[in-house]
């Protein structure tokens, strides 16, 4: 199959390869990039470990070929820390509030969260979790997760993180 | 999993894309938000030699008014129906519905003109369309041709899209002002199919029913409208009675298939239950 070469922008560098159009835009980052930060997990569209965000929009990079990302600007996990390396509000409420164990689902997560924020920057906890509603997690039952974004809230919007008693 | 090779189009316009299309015949496939399309690649359950992305042509994307009818670009996702003022205020059954499919994730990608054209009995906007009275744009080689939501579905994944034939909008007339409405879908997960699901738009005067249309989802393999049931509340107050004779008239013709969602019986019973609950909630909405 004719290979077609395509250009986007990944963290905000310029980066090309040369991709057969059944190409999915997951294995494009991870094996052309050789940024393994976004994770492969169900393939079905359904566990969203593989999100990244695409030109403002949440997206399974699982269920987009890299054709179709053509001129997008995508962020990935890899994109999200802080321009002087330190930890963004978000990657610091999954560190404080321990939202992960095994860390799979971490980096959609992170990509999802950011996204909600960005449209929603004080979400309430029940906006929170229909938010990642399309991002499974078998460790934590999500509850140190609502925090981690809640903890990424409060620190957005300069307010003191209060956790809510159990 | 990766899918079966296949050569990648992105056409600019809708006379572009209908002329691929039809140059390319049976081997070639529109591609819309491909939420259901590229999984079935994935599990070489689709194999189709050349897809035909429709995301180039900004003519299939929008929500615009036409008269009394709301007429959404088959492009438009379901994250932008979210987003319209114009449709959570004129039509909000639509945002209630939209709201309800699958996860944020795929509503950034999923459109109306996928959901509503794909044929799957489980997708939620086709009864939608059919309780609205919501009219298909079709546009082919030979023209462009207007179909009623209620003469589309033929069967599970068979609709009277022609070879070489688009859909490209949706155009739904705005429901009377102060209609109550309301969506009621039982589904396992956020991200599940319907077990079932009603939807009910109807109005009020004096206390009683005064016009009603039930549509259902994912009970039969194509999605219904419920006259019957629709007919048996006009003219009442909702009393229990008569609830239970619309719920016995709706599952009356449910057809739906055994699987993991649940039997026949449990899955008529709870189509049942829906149209109870929908028929309920649309009347304390109603004005």
């Amino acid at each position: 199959m004719t290979k077609t070469h395509v250009t986007m922008k990944v963290n905000g560098a310029e980066v090309e390869g040369l991709v057969e159009p059944r190409t999915l835009l997951v294995h494009f980052i991870r094996e052309n990039l050789q940024m393994t930060g976004t994770h492969i997990g169900c393939e079905t569209t359904h566990c969203g470990a593989c999100t990244v965000d695409i030109d403002g929009m949440s997206v399974k990079s699982c269920t987009m070929f890299a054709v179709q990302a053509q001129g997008s600007d995508i962020t990935t996990v890899e994109g999200m820390a802080n321009a002087d390396g330190t930890l963004s509000a978000l990657q610091e409420g999954f560190r404080m509030m321990h939202g992960l164990q095994c860390g799979f689902c971490t980096p959609g997560m992170i990509m999802r969260a950011h996204r909600l924020l960005q449209e929603n920057p004080s979400p309430s906890e029940q906006e929170i979790r229909m938010g990642i509603s399309g991002n499974i997690c078998r460790c934590t039952g999500y509850q140190n997760i609502v925090k981690a974004i809640q903890y990424a809230s409060a620190k957005i919007n300069g307010v003191e993180f209060r956790e809510a008693a159990e | 999993m990766i899918p079966g090779p296949f050569s990648y189009h992105r056409p600019a316009s809708v006379a572009d894309a209908v002329k691929l299309l039809s140059d390319l015949g049976e081997d070639a496939r529109p591609l819309a938000g491909g939420h259901s399309l590229v999984p079935m690649m994935k599990l070489r359950l689709a194999t189709p030699a050349h897809l035909i992305d429709l995301h180039g042509i900004a003519a299939l994307k929008g929500i615009s008014r036409n008269g009394n009818n709301l007429v959404i670009g088959a492009m438009t996702t379901q994250h932008e129906l979210l987003a319209s003022d114009d449709v959570a205020k004129s039509m909000p059954i639509l945002h209630e519905a939209a709201l309800l499919i699958a996860d944020p994730q795929v509503r950034y990608r999923g459109t109306i003109g996928g959901n509503v054209a794909n044929g799957d009995p489980g997708n939620d906007m086709p009864a939608l369309m059919m309780t609205l009275g919501a009219t298909y744009r079709l546009e082919g080689a030979s023209g462009a041709r207007d179909v009623p939501a209620a003469d589309f579905y033929q069967g599970a994944y068979f609709t009277a899209l022609e070879p070489g034939e688009i859909l490209t909008s949706v155009s739904v007339p705005v429901p009377a002002a102060g209609h109550g409405y309301a969506y009621e879908k039982l589904k396992r997960k956020v991200g599940d199919y319907a077990t079932a699901a009603a939807a009910v738009v109807l109005t009020m005067s004096g206390g009683k029913v005064a016009t009603c249309t039930i549509g259902l989802t994912n009970v039969h393999e194509t999605p219904l409208l419920a006259a019957d049931a629709a007919k048996a509340v006009i003219g009442t107050g909702l009393d229990a009675a008569t609830l239970k004779k619309a719920a016995a008239a709706a599952e009356a013709i449910m057809a739906p298939a055994a699987d993991a969602r649940g039997p026949v019986e449990y899955r008529k019973h709870v189509g049942g239950i829906m149209v109870t609950r929908a028929l309920q909630r649309a009347a304390s909405r109603a004005k």
